[in-house]
């Protein structure tokens, strides 16, 4: 009696809480109200069965409990009830893959209208490529990476000289406008997941992936890494910005073409080399420059400070400390963060130019002759 | 059977030192205890681990635990418990100790081999565990292990622990090969007189299919893991395409990350019925004694068995519809894992039906059979979401994918793991365990896994990502999802501290529990009706057992008894097995 009571209590809570609960999906923000549809279908098919089944476990239970003086029926098989219940599961197995399998050919088929981003992952940052005035990108590969050109374009192929790079974590997006995303990693997997707009896919280093959708609601909306990338896996954060059309002329006015980071290419002063390296060799990806949480101690206002290391020591940050740091991490960890940081190999140029950009993050320095270098 | 009449004339061969007896031993039962108290004594480590995680994602913060050890913890509570654990315990451990007895054999075909296998499996966990101590600790890569990052700086472990893990693997499937051979022939040549095929109990049924699966799908890991290990060690690019890391080019160029993805499904989705078969039939069994009534549907059980079974090798894709595969083989895989759910329902009718007109005795193991349907039901269902591609795409890599398959290949099989603990201890040890310790450790465990698994769904719903160490300022999840998150990691404390409720009753019943007896449950099967219990070496004595009818003659109305061993002949109880051919 007690075991039958709880099993029709488990499906009554069960209901109740997915009624009543407050995580449900986000708001959404894109095309893919469809996928919300398949969603409620299989909830609607799954939790009939799941009810029903469970209460007719709770009825034989009570019904058929233990009694010496009856015993059980002998009757091994009834072929016919077995092929219908058979049938009725396959009636609503189609009833779940028909509307899935339709809503899916939707997602294969990337409409002729969309325009294309390219979204560049690697560990534990995003950028991206829009491919310009002439609508095609440029060929890339990973072989002609450097600190100049990040995202690895062949300077040779006319096609990418227009191409519009932007190195931030943030993307702009128009509303409305179905847009393809072109995925590429420079190392390892990642997977290109914005929960509003409820599609995902993963970026696999070597190839290129792709999915689509329409983005529907303005506003900004965050890009998780939704494959298991390593340590700061958690911590790869990037910004959808969904904008209407004069927002999005203006900011896309504002960014740089393939061709002017070519032009640009040498760039003067110590502080704007450490800026590019910074920015180049993925310190960022673990360093925030704004004062918001990262894997590793932020850089805004480090110069000059004082920091608590695991040992208990307290250390002044100078320049030897900085560079001690970058080419021996392990030698001082600083407490509250994890001694995950691999050693890198820089110049001394580069190192110093590293620092100079580094001290220019900080206020307290300002006396110092280099000033900050973030003006466009 | 010249096999059988074998085994009724040549001489036993009794060990006789205690080291011969206990140690390197070569009696299945012994080899079946050494794998499975290995086998917990692993699973406890990866328990604590998963303990520990859970404390850093309800209470952030609160143990001394950075993302390197959350992601290590992460990848070893998940390796070992679905191959050092639950392979084991099921193949190793239950095919061990039961298809000896069920078939009415003296023992393994093959005892030697037998006995190889447990070392080996031994050596495994030791080399698994000796990743805790190396420098740079055990790999932190996710128990899935995908390149490139397995392999490369950023990946906990990526220096030593991912080698040894490698190492480990290929010697367990090495172990693995050597049981399931002898499972498989034994099954195959060593049944005793009149023990057809179709007369086997279920969990011989689940085993036999589940070994074979396992023949087959460990070898795709066993390549996989070999093609890794030359990558890593010396600079071969089986699965490493050209890359730059940290600003660094890397020396690898033309492999292919997903081939591997490939390679690990095709062994890691037949791994889930692996683990799944085994626990379909033990449970089969269960329910039928306990409700004293016949299994429903006998021979449609045994092809939902093989149906699930070679179905289970054209389903591995859907592990991998958002990871860059060409979309279009989403439309076969998500068809054929959907079809695969016939089969599998059908199994939960049958077991219901079981119950249905039967005389239900809500013994122990009864009540972890039971709770077993209500988990796997849940587990199924909701893996309806997870095999239709496109409802897929926004749940893969969230929450409700880790509430999905704890759900069904974790706790599920777990559930049945007790169930059939508490049903043949009294075999095992001649000693029944302590019934109200079971009683509170099976409410606590099933109620408890549930309360901690149903909600987490809702936060997939709400696209929170799995495998992530912290949430802090991601603006689309609310607070309360982390008050949810911290109730679930105080239920998981309990329910993983009320396991020590069961290790207690193991300890305690050997020395303390009642007596048995030889068949305390009145059941059919072959195992309760041994001479001597525990069963000794040999298992039958002078003569082999002579099998009449199937396993499951109970409530037969001709009977005096309400049961009716399978060794019972034909003259004294009819035997009904020809009323099912109409």
């Amino acid at each position: 009696m007690t075991f039958a009571v709880i099993l029709v209590a488990i499906v009554i809570l069960s209901v109740l809480f997915h009624f009543l609960s407050p995580w449900q999906a986000t708001p959404l923000a894109s095309n893919w109200g469809s996928i919300d549809t398949t969603i409620t279908i299989t909830l609607v098919i799954t939790g009939i069965f799941f009810v029903a089944i469970v209460i007719f476990m709770a009825y034989c239970v009570y019904k058929y409990q233990v009694d010496p003086d009856r015993r059980s029926e002998y009757k091994p098989e009834n072929k016919k009830l077995e092929w219908w219940l058979i049938g009725i599961t396959t009636v609503a197995i189609c009833g779940l893959l028909a509307p899935g399998l339709i809503v899916y050919n939707d997602f294969v088929h990337v409409p002729s209208n969309a325009v294309e981003f390219e979204a560049v992952g690697e560990q534990w940052r995003w950028s991206y490529r829009l491919p310009g005035t002439d609508e095609k990108f440029g060929r890339s590969s990973v072989s002609r990476m450097d600190e100049i050109n990040t995202f690895g374009l062949d300077p040779d192929d006319a096609a990418g000289q227009d191409d519009i790079l932007v190195a931030g974590n943030q993307m702009h997006l128009l509303v409305n406008q179905p847009t393809k995303v072109l995925l590429r990693s420079k190392d390892v997997l990642h997977d290109f997941y914005v929960p509003q707009f409820r599609a995902k896919m993963d970026l696999i280093p070597g190839q290129i992936t792709y999915f689509w959708f329409t983005p529907t609601v303005p506003g900004t909306f965050e890009i998780l890494c939704a494959e298991y990338c390593g340590i700061g896996h958690y911590n790869m954060r990037g910004q959808i910005v969904v904008d209407k059309a004069s927002d999005y002329q203006q900011w896309l006015s504002e960014q740089i073409t393939f061709a002017e980071v070519l032009t640009g290419g040498t760039v003067e002063g110590l502080v704007e080399q450490g800026q590019l390296l910074a920015s180049s060799r993925g310190c960022l990806a673990c360093h925030s420059i704004d004062g918001g949480p990262s894997l590793g101690p932020g850089w805004l206002d480090l110069f000059g400070s004082q920091e608590s290391l695991i040992d208990g020591s307290e250390v002044f940050v100078d320049a030897d400390y900085l560079i001690e740091s970058i080419v021996d991490p392990a030698a001082k960890i600083v407490a509250g963060y994890p001694p995950v940081m691999v050693a890198y190999q820089f110049s001394n140029e580069q190192l110093d130019s590293l620092v100079a950009y580094i001290e220019s993050l900080s206020t307290e320095s300002s006396g110092s002759p280099t000033k900050p270098a973030v003006e466009e | 059977m010249a096999y059988v009449d074998d085994a009724e004339h040549e001489e036993l061969h009794e060990p006789t030192s205690f080291y011969a007896k206990y140690v390197w031993s070569q009696d299945h039962k012994v080899i079946a205890i050494q794998y499975s108290l290995t086998a917990i004594a692993v699973g406890l480590v990866a328990l604590v681990l998963s303990g520990m995680m859970r404390m850093q994602i309800g209470f952030p913060g609160s143990i001394d635990m950075d993302s390197t050890g959350y992601y290590q913890a992460m990848t070893m509570h998940g390796m070992i418990m679905v191959i050092y654990l639950l392979t084991a315990l099921f193949l190793g451990g239950f095919g061990n100790y039961l298809i000896p007895l069920m078939v009415g054999a003296r023992d393994m075909v093959f005892p030697f081999v037998n006995m190889l296998s447990y070392w080996f499996y031994l050596v495994s966990v030791l080399v698994l565990i000796a990743s805790f101590f190396v420098p740079g600790g055990p790999t932190g890569a996710g128990w899935t292990l995908y390149p490139p990052q397995a392999i490369t700086a950023g990946t906990p472990g990526s220096e030593w622990g991912i080698i040894l893990m490698l190492v480990s693997l290929i010697i367990f499937i090495i172990a693995a090969t050597m049981g399931g051979l002898n499972y498989v022939t034994t099954v195959l040549q060593a049944r005793t007189h009149g023990m057809t095929m179709f007369r086997l109990p279920l969990t011989v049924w689940g085993i036999f299919v589940a070994t074979i699966l396992a023949l087959l799908a460990f070898p795709a890991l066993f390549v996989s893991g070999i093609m890794m290990l030359l990558d890593k060690t010396i600079g071969t690019s089986f699965f490493m395409p050209d890359m730059m890391q940290f600003g660094t080019q890397l020396d690898h160029t033309g492999g292919s990350p997903i081939l591997f993805q490939h390679l690990f499904w095709f062994f890691g989705h037949p791994e889930v019925y692996i683990v799944a078969l085994p626990a379909f039939g033990l449970v089969s069994d269960l329910i039928s004694v306990h409700a004293r009534r016949s299994i429903f549907g006998y021979r449609m059980m045994v092809w939902a068995i093989v149906a699930i079974g070679v179905l289970s090798f054209v389903v591995w894709a859907h592990h991998m519809y958002v990871s860059g595969m060409n979309p279009y083989f989403g439309f076969f895989f998500a068809t054929t894992t959907l079809v695969i759910a016939v089969p599998t329902a059908l199994k939960v009718y049958n077991w219901l039906l079981t119950l249905w007109r039967g005389n239900i005795h809500l013994t122990v193991p009864m009540l972890f059979s039971l709770a077993f349907i209500v988990t796997f039901l849940v587990g199924g269902l909701t893996g309806l979401f997870l095999g239709n591609v496109v409802v897929d795409i926004p749940l893969s890599d969230t929450y409700f994918v880790v509430a999905h398959f704890h759900m069904v290949m974790g706790v599920a099989p777990i559930l049945v793991v007790f169930g059939a603990i508490y049903h043949w201890y009294p075999k095992i040890t001649g000693r029944m365990l302590h019934d109200g310790i079971g009683k509170l450790h099976f409410w606590i465990t099933f109620l408890g896994t549930y309360l901690i698994y149903f909600p987490m769904h809702y936060l997939g719903f709400l696209g929170m990502p799995r495998r992530y160490y912290a949430y802090e300022d991601y603006q689309f999840i609310p607070d309360s999802a982390q008050s949810l998150n911290a109730f679930i990691t105080v239920v998981a404390i309990a329910v993983g501290v009320s396991q020590l409720l069961f290790l207690f009753n193991l300890i305690y019943s050997l020395f303390r529990g009642k007596p048995s007896g030889g068949n305390p449950w009145k059941a059919n099967s072959l195992e309760w009706l041994t001479p001597d219990t525990p069963p000794k070496h040999g298992n039958w004595g002078e003569s082999m057992p002579v099998v009449h009818r199937w396993a499951y003659d109970y409530g037969v109305p001709e009977a005096e008894l309400d049961y009716v061993p399978q060794t019972t002949s034909g003259d004294e109880v009819p035997v009904h097995e020809s009323d099912l051919d109409e």
